[in-house]
């Protein structure tokens, strides 16, 4: 095992566990497609980055905010419903960062460049995945009862606005850090298919967590070990591996009923 | 006797149209209050407003220094959770009820201990109901707060979900508003009653506000009454 692919596996791992447990949260609000225009957004900032030769996760992070908050202040300003505004917003993303992207390293900024991850981006990838996984299980319980019903949430002097705005931000880093592992276009997919195959085999909230978890860490960890053998995409891979563990999770949950 | 609840001059106002338009009147402790009048009305603006969920308002809502309030919302029904993976168990816990104090109240609503397992999306429109009435009652309120606890419940779960709520009214001793649209409910177990309608607002015992000529006002058409002497 070389030490380029052990960095590309371990920001895998945990780029992948860190999307999965935070998708448990998206699933439930209804929100895990929110990742794929969030990722589009992403589109410029990866752009500029691979011009100007810094790092992609980073420009991704900042248009990423420039676009919640671009979507945030149409909102205040307009009265269209929120879907139209982000379908607005992020189509504009793709088209500024189509016109930025250098066509020959499209590919990085499409499908991802985790198999040339630097052992500093490694380090701090680690480091940001375990902060949100942390503040994600801080405010899993706090956040289920807002999903459960937003009045109860409030009489319980829960501040959603609050709670909302920390989720928001913490998604915006799983995005961007997916953005290096699976490419702008691809980000749903990580938070969106293992928490759909833990939701096929939980029959409780602490065991759809942990499943969201493990199918998170799990896809990383086949697709990067059949692009060792393949020399395929990484980033396409692991989203493949993904969705076969979604298929498989559906025969067993028939076999379950 | 004194009162748990005063509102005074409230007005509630969206996009400059009057819901509530200057209603005034007081709850005593121990009343089982119900509130009744038309769609669109402004009933559950009224007890969203006295919940605090409606921050805007003019006029006053002063609520007594020891009420504690139990709530169930009107919105929230077993099919808006339909697919979610949380247990009954798991969603008690998210208000940190202690598992005797769950056992407790299971009994008095009438579900049995097997049902925590269950995931909240699996069970009947009146378990949910029961179970929301459980989270309610948990940090013993001595004010409870429904409106349409009977929202997604079958014809036969109706009845004993009010019976239900009547017997936690006499047993606990406590101050009880609801908001229904089942007059027989208003005549046979509430002591007072408040109708909000455009062009009335009265604050009564049911006898009167039942009869014909005020229902007519407060629903603006003819309603007839039927006593059910069951």
């Amino acid at each position: 095992m070389t030490k380029q692919f052990l960095l590309s596996l371990i920001s895998g791992v945990f780029i992948g566990g860190a999307a999965g447990y935070i998708g448990a949260l998206m699933l439930q609000k209804r929100m895990a497609l929110a990742a794929g225009p969030l990722g589009h957004l992403a589109l410029p900032g990866v752009a500029l980055a691979l011009v100007y030769g810094f790092n992609t996760s980073l420009g991704a992070f900042s248009f990423i905010l420039l676009g919640i908050f671009l979507i945030w202040l149409l909102e205040l300003k307009t009265n269209l419903p929120t879907e139209a505004l982000t379908a607005i917003v992020f189509s504009s993303g793709v088209a500024i960062g189509f016109l930025f992207l250098p066509i020959e390293q499209a590919e990085a900024a499409l499908v991802g460049n985790i198999t040339s991850i630097s052992w500093q981006e490694t380090f701090i990838t680690v480091l940001l995945c375990i902060v949100v996984v942390v503040i994600t299980k801080v405010i899993f319980s706090k956040m289920m009862l807002i999903n459960v019903s937003e009045d109860l949430a409030k009489i319980e002097g829960i501040n959603i606005k609050k709670y909302n705005l920390v989720y928001l931000v913490l998604i915006a880093i799983v995005v961007a850090l997916g953005v290096k592992l699976v490419g702008a276009l691809l980000t749903a997919a990580l938070v969106a298919i293992p928490t759909a195959t833990a939701r096929n085999l939980s029959n409780s909230n602490k065991l759809y967590k942990i499943l969201s978890l493990v199918f998170g860490v799990l896809a990383p960890i086949i697709g990067l070990i059949i692009f060792k053998f393949t020399n395929l995409s990484a980033g396409i891979l692991i989203i493949i591996s993904s969705a076969v563990l979604f298929l498989i999770s559906m025969f067993i949950k028939k076999k379950y009923e | 006797m004194s009162n748990v609840l005063e509102v005074k001059n409230l007005i509630v106002k969206f996009d400059n149209e009057k819901v509530i338009n200057n209603l005034s009147f007081k709850i005593n402790k121990g009343e089982f209050l119900t509130i009744v009048g038309p769609n669109g009305s402004g009933k559950t603006v009224l007890l969203r407003s006295l919940l605090g969920l409606i921050s805007q308002y003019e006029g006053e809502i002063n609520w007594d220094k020891k009420v504690k309030i139990g709530y169930l919302p009107q919105s929230l029904t077993h099919l808006k959770v339909k697919d979610m993976p949380l247990t009954v168990k798991e969603f008690l816990c998210l208000k940190n009820i202690n598992d005797d104090k769950i056992a407790e109240l299971l009994k008095l609503v009438g579900l049995n201990n097997d049902i925590l397992k269950k995931l909240i999306g699996n069970l009947s429109g009146g378990q949910f109901q029961r179970m929301l009435m459980v989270w309610a009652l948990a940090n013993e309120p001595n004010v409870l707060l429904f409106d349409e606890p009977t929202t997604g419940v079958d014809m036969g779960g109706e009845k004993t979900i009010y019976d239900l709520l009547y017997k936690i009214w006499e047993e606990k001793k406590i101050t009880i508003i609801l908001i229904t649209h089942d007059l027989n409910i208003v005549y046979k177990y509430s002591t007072d009653v408040l109708c909000v309608s455009k062009n009335n607002i009265c604050h009564s015992s049911p006898k009167e506000v039942l009869l014909p000529e005020m229902l007519e006002e407060i629903y603006d058409m003819p309603i007839k009454f039927y006593k059910h002497n069951h």
